[in-house]
Order: structure tokens, then C-alpha cells, then sequence
């Protein structure tokens, strides 16, 4: 394997796993409600600037982080209570535009709070890049692999072992079945959104120390993961994961050997080629007739 | 010659057999039923019969054309017209607008017309609001001629829908059930108008559990159990045989012959009350 | 005629011919002039999207990329390869028919969430390959673009292009307001409510879906010539995601499934950014509130809602029970298949115990 290949190959699974994480996001939300959250991109962005602001003012990552999750996720909370949950039942439309404009208020509200400006976080265990094989890597980026994958362990535990992670499945599957059994599906909704929005930070913290972080990074972001999602199928964990780490490399491999001028442009190329060809994406369900 | 021709006809969802291994004729004039217990297939022939499910097998020959796999505005050109069991009415529009919908088939409407709105266009209009008013009229909405859709009440929605698919002058028409939901009065209206259909020449298949309405309009009727044929004949014929009376009541009763016509009327009350 | 007049359509188009002659006398300077050419621009192009959105009942969120190609197709061959502008319009007008028609087949046979992603990726590709081929584009800087000639007579300078614009946007409103009058209209109108029961009356869905995409992208290709011609440059940030976000909140703001509602949202939703230059840093706020707030409470519009309380409220006057609502020709109102959740399929009017619908608020 080459140098400029593995080089490639790296780089190109650290994005991916920032992709995965904003993915997940997008599937948590999507399982519970049928929404497709437009505003995920802006909670990777409260994650980042949240954490700058707060380790500029004093506090040490390890208070920082957490409260800027926190943050992160009240915004998310307080999303699904005031935007979506009056809209409920409401069309397509209606809740893609709720949506779309939750994320430029939010975007509007980062701007009045911060500025325009991109601002760098300083990197977790210092920026000294790693050799391997020739290729270098790193140390930030090894702790974005870390953490994704430790979070992809945790949530798959979630799901799989808890009662709440199960019942958020189960109303998943089948809304109406899961709120025969007693399921509070409101509560559903209203923890998915705070949760899909703590991931959405953590990725946003995680990338920061790499690729700086400004009042809009949420928007190539968002759209990113949520071409990921779509790769992978639209509600599936392991598609999120999957349909993320295949972007990142898709993209990394065509900007590096290709033309970088059109990097941003593969992502909205698989959306299209996945609607077109695979709807379902790689691991969602495919639909069957229905009258 | 037969007007649809049904030849070994299925349709499957995953494992489940729908419809399975039909074949049957329908000739031109006469009024048809589909009957049988609830699941045994008869919504799913019906949307195989107008386009809307795409067959895993078998053929639909209509006339002499092979409207097999073809799409439901196909099936609508050639001349088969349809109602449905959960109401299909375009409640953004006035029930005449709903009937003018229907027909569509026969407006010429070219785009550079549409938007210029040439005097032939205007012309065209109104012909088409007449002619849609009068199917109203036939159908017995004349009270509803300026009525929005969304203010109608349930029955005359159900009118409408077979307004607006005789709007399309179809050759074939198939009713999914069009007396669920109403009450004696508007069964017995319901009744005469779809002898008055017939009288038009519209070759009528109702899909119905009101065995008073079935026994009383039909001249040939069609029994489906789990998706395949049971029994098919005149009235008379089907509501005596036992394997019809075994769907609706269970075998030990069917296959005891002294019980003979006291049955079958046992079927038809059943039958209607448990609708 | 009295009668004629008082329809909503030829009252319409009278009350909005009226409202640009007379306009220019509380048009004081040439900014406000400039203003209201770009309320009649946006508004040009949300009478097309609002044929897709509100009519058919599709969505998208890229039509920035057909106002884009319109723009840069006209700055192209007219300023770099010298060709009459008119040509150059009707040639780029033609090529973004084209490409909608390719791809409009292929993407129309998405819907609802699905639909909106398609439409946005091929809007950012589109930004994308413009901002790329700078060579071609001029990249994020642009190009500057000649004046609109058509003979010897050159439109340049706010007043003549206001009423450019002005007799224009009427044409638009014309069209439009025929459109859905005519069977064609009535069959959009019909898939919105229920797909497969304008099916099975013979209405291609997909022929009839991709026809009104194609118009909605002509409408908006033809602004973005215009404005190109306009302003006298153009750059990639009227292309560009937030712009189609924009044009279909003027739509959905001024209300769905309304020719007039849609230049209402195109005029207030144009001139609130300019208002709120004041309050420059707070306007993405303001604008993401707006948008949320319109969608929650006025679900099916600014237009649709007044006009519905004007009719109930004439209802009650009258005391007018009876037959219920009546024909009220384009724009009428609807209470259900727009941007409220309630579904087309199910008769708002029946009690609970009928069959429900089992496909729900899934589909727009």
C-alpha cells in the first residue's frame, strides 16, 4: 500500500467519522419522528464554538466539553419542543421549512453571540503529527477515531441493552404498537432530539482542533452527514456508520487523486446517485406496495 | 367476446399470497360482483384490475388489448373506470371540478392552450362544466352542483367518486365497495343507480359485502376466499353452494344438505349484520 | 362585466395592474425603485415555484440553480460572446428546459423528504460547477454583464426596468392564473390531493409532474436573465443554497396553491431583509424566526388564512349555511393539501367512525 494511499485512506476515515456521528444524528431524529432535522448541522456548530468560548474564558476541557454537550443538547430539546412538537402531523413541507429555519436562526443567533470569525481550538493531546508507514496522522485525529468508535459501542449498548434505548427502537418500528405498550413516544421524540444533538456536538468538538470552527461550519456539515445517512439508509445505525466512513473516503481518495476543486461536490453527487438508483440506501429497508 | 379476461392472475406481498392463480371473464352489459369473506383478496383484484398493483404473475387482457403491467392512467385510457373503499376525492377542489377531473381523457389540452387560454380553450371549458354537471345530475348530486368537496357529506362523496369515473366514459366500471358506510335509503339509491349505469352501457363490477344489494343487482357473481376462486354463477347458484356457505359459517353446518336454503338466507343475514 | 370583474382572477390581475401604475408615486428615490424591480423578480420566479409547491404539491429546494444558470447563461454569451441579449436569453432559457426536463423525470419520482434532497443537491451542484469554472463563471467574483438591448434600444437605469418588470411579472400572473384554470391546472391540483385517484382517471402523474417542474424552472431562468441584465453583473451568491431557502418561504409564506400569495410573499419577504438593514447582524434571526413562526402558525399561508377569515367572516354575516363553500376560481381556499398536516384523503367533515387513510400526512 502506498504512502499516499494510506495517507488518503487515514485522513479520509477521521472525516468519515465526523460524517458518522452528524449521520447517526440525522437517523436518531429521523427513527423517532419521520423528520429530517435540517438543524443537525448547527448543533456540530454549538458543540465547537460553545467549547472555544468556554475554554477562552478559562474553563479546562474537561469542564468545557461536557457543559458545551449540554448546551448542545438543551438547544436540541428546546428545538423539538417549540418547533417541532407544535407542528406535529403537519406535511412534509411544513416541517422541512420548521427545520430549515431553526437552522439559519440558529446560524443568526451564533453570529450575534460570536462573529464571523473561523477560531481554532487547541487540539486534545497537542498537534505533534504521528508517522506511520509513511503516511502521518494526527494525534486529534486518532482521538476523533477513538471517541466515534467508543460512541458507536455505547449507543449500540443503548439501543440493545437498556429499556429506554429499546423503546426508542420499538417506537421506531411501529409508533402506534410502541405507544400501546406504553411508551411515552412525546418523551421519545423530546430525548432523541436532545441526544441527537449531543452527538452532533461531540463531532463538532472532535473536528474543531482540525479544521477550526466558525458560526457556519454547521452547514457543509449538516448536509454532509446527511448525505452519509442516505448512503447507509435513511433510520439505520450501522448505515449512519457505514454510509460516513465510505463518504470520507469517497471524498478524500477523488480530491486527492481526481480534482480537489469539486471535493465538496461528491457529497450532493451520491445524494443524487443514491436517490436515483438505491433510494433505500445501503442497509435501509427497502419498501415494499403499499395501497 | 369477453369484455376483461382474468388469466391466472397473483399477486404476492412478501410470503403472502393476495391473490392467487385467478382467472375468470367478464362480459360486456352485465353487472358483476365480487364477494367473499373480509382478506380474501378483493380490494387487492380490484387494484390489480385498474393498474394500480403491477401482477407477480398472470395476464389482464381487456378487449383485445394486454393491459398486463401497464399503468394506471393506461388502464384508465383504454376504458376502465374505478371508485375506492377509502375515499380518493380531491378535497382541494369543488365537487365539480372533481367530476371535471374525470374527464381528463377527453379534454385535447395542450400546454401553449393551456396558458394562453385561446377562446377554443374557454369553449372547451364550459362544455366540459356542462357535461360534468349533467353526470352529476345523473348520479342524483344535483343538490350539490356548486358545493365544495370537503363540505359534502359522506354519502354523496361516494357518489361523487362514481361521478367522477363515469365523467372518464369508460367501458368497465369497477366499485370498491361503494355501499360501505351508508344506510338502507342511500343502499336502495345506490341500487338504482347502478342499474341506471348498466342501462348506460357501462359494464358494472361491484366489490360488496351488502348481500341484499348483490343478490339484488347482479347478474353474475364471483366468490373469493384467501385470494383464490371459490364459486362463480348467477346469484341463485352461489348463495346455495356449500363452499360458500362454509367461508361464511364454518364447515359442519355447510355440509349438513337438510339444511339446504334455510342456510344460504342464514349466510345473507349474517353476512349483513356483520357488516 | 361588473360580474367578470369581481372575479377573483380579473380583479386580481386589475387590483395588481393598478397597484404597479401607480407604485412609482411612493417610489421616491432610485433604491426603492431598485426594490421593488427585485420584489418583481422574486416574484416572477415564486409564481413557477409556487405552481410546483402549491399546485402539484412537490417541493424544491434548488431552484436558486435554475435562477443561477438563467443569469449566468444570458451574462455568458451576452457579454463574453457578444450575442444579442434576446437571443442569448431565449437560448439559455431553452438549454434550463432541457436539463429540467432530464433531470425532472428521474427526480419526480422521489417525494416528501426525499424530493427536497434531490432537489437541493442538484442545486448546490449546480452552485458548485459555477463557482468551479472560473474560467468560464468568473468564479465567486462573477462577471459583469452588458445591458439589455433589443434593436437599438438599450434598457438600462431603474424606471425603464421597473416596468419592464412590472408588465412582465402581469404576463406571469396571466399565465399562471390560466394554467390552473385549464384541465392541465386541474390535474396538478388533483395529484396534489390524491395521486392515485387522479391516476386511475387517466392523468400521468409523471408527465404532468415533470411538465410543471420544467415551467417553474423557465420562470425562474427567465429572473435570472433579467436580473443579470439588470444589475449589470452577476455573482454565485444568487445561486447559492440560501437563496433557494429564500424563494420557497416567499412562496410558503404568502401562501401555498396562490398565484397572488405568492407575490405577496415575494414583496414582503423581499423587503423585510431591507428593512431590517438596521438590525444587519440580527437579520438571519429574524428571517429563521420568520420562517419558523409562519409554518407554525399560519400554516397554509398569509394569503389562503386571510382569505378564509374573510369568508367565514362574510359566512356569519350572511348567515350563508347551506350548500357550503363555493368556486372561487385561482387561489380559492383550500382546507386541506397544503402546508397545514391536514391530508387531502380524508374528508375533514366525517365523523371519526369512517375508514381512515392509512398513508397519512407521508406524502405532500
Amino acid at each position: 500500500m502506498s504512502a499516499q494511499f494510506l495517507q488518503f485512506l487515514l485522513t479520509g476515515l477521521t472525516v468519515g467519522a465526523i460524517y458518522a456521528l452528524v449521520a447517526l444524528g440525522f437517523s436518531i431524529i429521523f427513527n423517532a419522528s419521520h423528520v429530517i432535522n435540517f438543524a443537525q448541522g448547527e448543533f456540530v456548530m454549538i458543540g465547537g464554538m460553545a467549547t472555544m468560548s468556554l475554554t477562552a474564558s478559562g474553563l479546562p476541557y474537561l469542564l468545557a466539553i461536557p457543559l458545551a454537550i449540554a448546551a448542545a443538547a438543551l438547544v436540541g430539546l428546546a428545538l423539538e419542543k417549540f418547533a417541532v412538537e407544535p407542528a406535529q402531523g403537519a406535511s412534509v413541507v411544513t416541517l422541512i421549512i420548521i427545520t430549515i429555519g431553526a437552522s439559519i436562526f440558529l446560524r443568526g443567533l451564533a453570529l450575534v453571540i460570536w462573529d464571523k470569525n473561523l477560531h481554532p481550538l487547541k487540539p486534545f493531546t497537542g498537534d505533534t503529527p504521528i508517522a506511520i508507514a509513511g503516511a502521518t496522522i494526527l494525534p486529534q485525529s486518532l482521538w476523533v477515531l477513538g471517541v466515534a468508535l467508543a460512541i458507536v459501542l455505547a449507543l449500540s449498548w443503548f439501543f440493545g441493552r437498556t429499556l429506554l434505548g429499546k423503546a426508542m427502537l420499538a417506537t421506531s418500528h411501529n409508533r402506534l404498537a410502541a405507544q400501546l405498550i406504553g411508551i411515552n413516544v412525546r418523551m421519545v421524540l423530546f430525548l432523541s432530539f436532545g441526544l441527537s444533538a449531543a452527538l452532533g456536538a461531540v463531532a463538532g468538538i472532535l473536528v474543531a482542533p482540525i479544521t477550526t470552527t466558525s458560526f457556519d461550519v454547521g452547514v457543509m456539515l449538516g448536509l454532509k452527514g446527511f448525505a452519509a445517512a442516505i448512503l447507509g439508509g435513511l433510520g439505520s445505525g450501522v448505515g449512519a456508520v457505514v454510509g460516513g466512513l465510505v463518504l470520507g473516503i469517497v471524498e478524500t481518495m477523488s480530491a486527492g487523486y481526481l480534482s480537489s476543486a469539486y471535493k465538496d461536490a461528491i457529497a450532493f453527487v451520491i445524494i443524487l446517485a443514491v436517490l436515483f438508483f438505491m433510494p433505500s440506501g445501503l442497509f435501509g429497508n427497502r419498501g415494499g406496495e403499499r395501497v | 367476446m369477453s369484455l376483461l379476461r382474468v388469466e391466472a392472475l397473483s399477486k404476492k406481498f412478501g410470503g403472502l399470497n393476495a391473490v392467487e392463480d385467478l382467472s375468470f371473464d367478464i362480459q360486456p352489459g352485465a353487472v358483476h360482483s365480487i364477494i367473499g369473506p373480509n382478506g380474501a383478496g378483493k380490494t387487492t383484484l380490484l387494484n390489480l384490475l385498474s393498474g394500480v398493483y403491477r401482477p407477480s404473475a398472470g395476464r389482464i387482457g381487456f378487449g383485445e388489448h394486454d393491459l398486463t403491467g401497464r399503468a394506471p392512467h393506461e388502464f384508465a385510457a383504454h376504458g376502465i373506470a374505478r371508485t375506492f373503499q377509502n375515499l380518493q376525492v380531491f378535497f382541494n377542489m369543488s365537487a365539480l371540478e372533481n367530476v371535471m377531473v374525470g374527464r381528463h381523457l377527453h379534454e385535447r389540452c395542450g400546454i401553449v392552450s393551456a396558458l394562453l387560454r385561446s377562446p377554443r380553450q374557454s369553449r372547451a371549458e364550459r362544455a366540459c362544466r356542462e357535461e360534468a354537471a349533467e353526470i352529476m345530475r345523473f348520479v342524483g348530486l344535483h343538490n350539490y352542483l356548486s358545493a365544495a368537496a370537503d363540505a359534502m357529506p359522506y354519502g354523496a362523496l361516494k357518489r361523487l367518486e362514481i361521478a367522477r369515473a363515469l365523467a372518464t366514459a369508460p367501458k368497465l366500471m369497477l366499485l370498491d365497495e361503494p355501499a360501505a358506510g351508508l344506510n338502507p335509503t342511500e343502499a336502495l339509491e345506490l341500487d338504482d343507480l347502478i342499474v341506471r349505469l348498466s342501462g348506460r352501457g357501462v359494464t358494472v363490477v361491484l366489490v360488496e359485502h351488502n348481500m341484499r344489494l348483490v343478490m339484488g343487482v347482479s347478474d353474475h357473481i364471483l366468490v373469493l376466499d384467501y385470494g383464490r376462486k371459490l364459486a362463480e354463477g348467477p346469484a341463485a347458484t352461489v348463495r346455495n353452494d356449500p363452499k360458500v356457505i362454509e367461508a361464511y359459517l364454518g364447515s359442519a353446518i355447510a355440509h349438513d344438505g337438510s339444511y339446504g336454503n334455510a342456510i344460504a338466507s342464514a349466510v345473507a343475514v349474517a353476512v349483513e349484520m356483520h357488516r | 362585466m361588473l360580474a367578470r370583474l369581481a372575479s377573483p382572477r380579473t380583479g386580481g390581475l386589475l387590483a395588481l395592474a393598478v397597484v404597479i401604475v401607480l407604485l412609482p408615486l411612493a417610489l421616491s428615490n432610485s433604491y426603492f425603485y431598485d426594490v421593488a424591480i427585485l420584489v418583481g423578480l422574486n416574484a416572477i420566479v415564486c409564481i413557477g415555484l409556487n405552481l410546483l409547491i402549491g399546485y402539484a404539491g412537490q417541493i424544491s429546494l434548488g431552484h436558486a440553480g435554475f435562477f443561477g444558470l438563467g443569469a449566468y447563461g444570458s451574462a455568458i454569451l451576452a457579454s463574453r460572446y457578444g450575442w444579442p441579449p434576446l437571443a442569448a436569453m431565449l437560448t439559455t432559457t431553452l438549454a434550463v428546459a432541457a436539463l429540467a426536463f432530464l433531470v425532472g423525470r428521474p427526480i419526480l419520482r422521489l417525494k416528501g423528504h426525499y424530493l427536497a434532497m434531490a432537489t437541493l443537491g442538484l442545486g448546490v451542484i449546480i452552485f458548485m460547477v459555477i463557482t468551479t469554472e472560473d474560467k468560464v463563471t468568473g468564479g465567486p467574483d462573477g462577471i459583469s454583464v452588458v445591458p439589455f438591448r433589443i434593436g437599438g434600444f438599450v434598457l438600462q437605469g431603474e424606471r425603464i426596468w421597473y416596468w419592464v418588470v412590472g408588465a412582465l411579472l402581469l404576463v406571469a400572473v396571466w399565465l399562471a392564473l390560466n394554467l390552473i384554470e385549464s384541465p392541465a391546472g386541474r390535474a396538478l391540483r388533483a395529484l396534489h390531493s390524491s395521486e392515485v385517484g387522479a391516476e386511475v382517471v387517466g392523468i400521468n402523474a409523471a408527465n404532468h409532474k415533470v411538465m410543471v417542474f420544467v415551467i417553474s424552472a423557465v420562470f425562474a431562468s427567465i429572473a435570472g436573465s433579467l436580473a443579470a441584465h439588470y444589475s449589470g453583473f452577476v455573482t454565485p451568491g444568487k445561486v447559492a443554497f440560501l437563496h433557494s431557502i429564500e424563494l420557497v418561504t416567499m412562496v410558503v409564506f404568502g401562501g401555498m396553491a396562490s398565484t397572488f400569495g405568492a407575490v405577496v410573499g415575494a414583496a414582503v419577504l423581499t423587503t423585510l431583509p431591507q428593512l431590517l438593514a438596521v438590525l444587519k447582524d440580527y437579520e438571519m434571526m429574524v428571517f429563521g424566526a420568520v420562517m419558523m413562526g409562519t409554518m407554525i402558525f399560519l400554516p397554509r399561508g398569509v394569503v389562503p388564512s386571510l382569505a378564509r377569515l374573510i369568508q367565514t367572516r362574510r359566512q356569519k354575516a350572511s348567515n350563508n349555511g347551506g350548500e357550503g363553500g363555493h368556486e372561487q376560481g385561482a387561489g380559492a381556499s383550500h382546507s386541506c393539501g397544503d402546508a397545514t398536516g391536514r391530508d387531502c384523503h380524508r374528508p375533514p367533515t366525517v365523523a371519526v367512525l369512517k375508514p381512515r387513510q392509512s398513508d397519512g400526512g407521508g406524502g405532500v
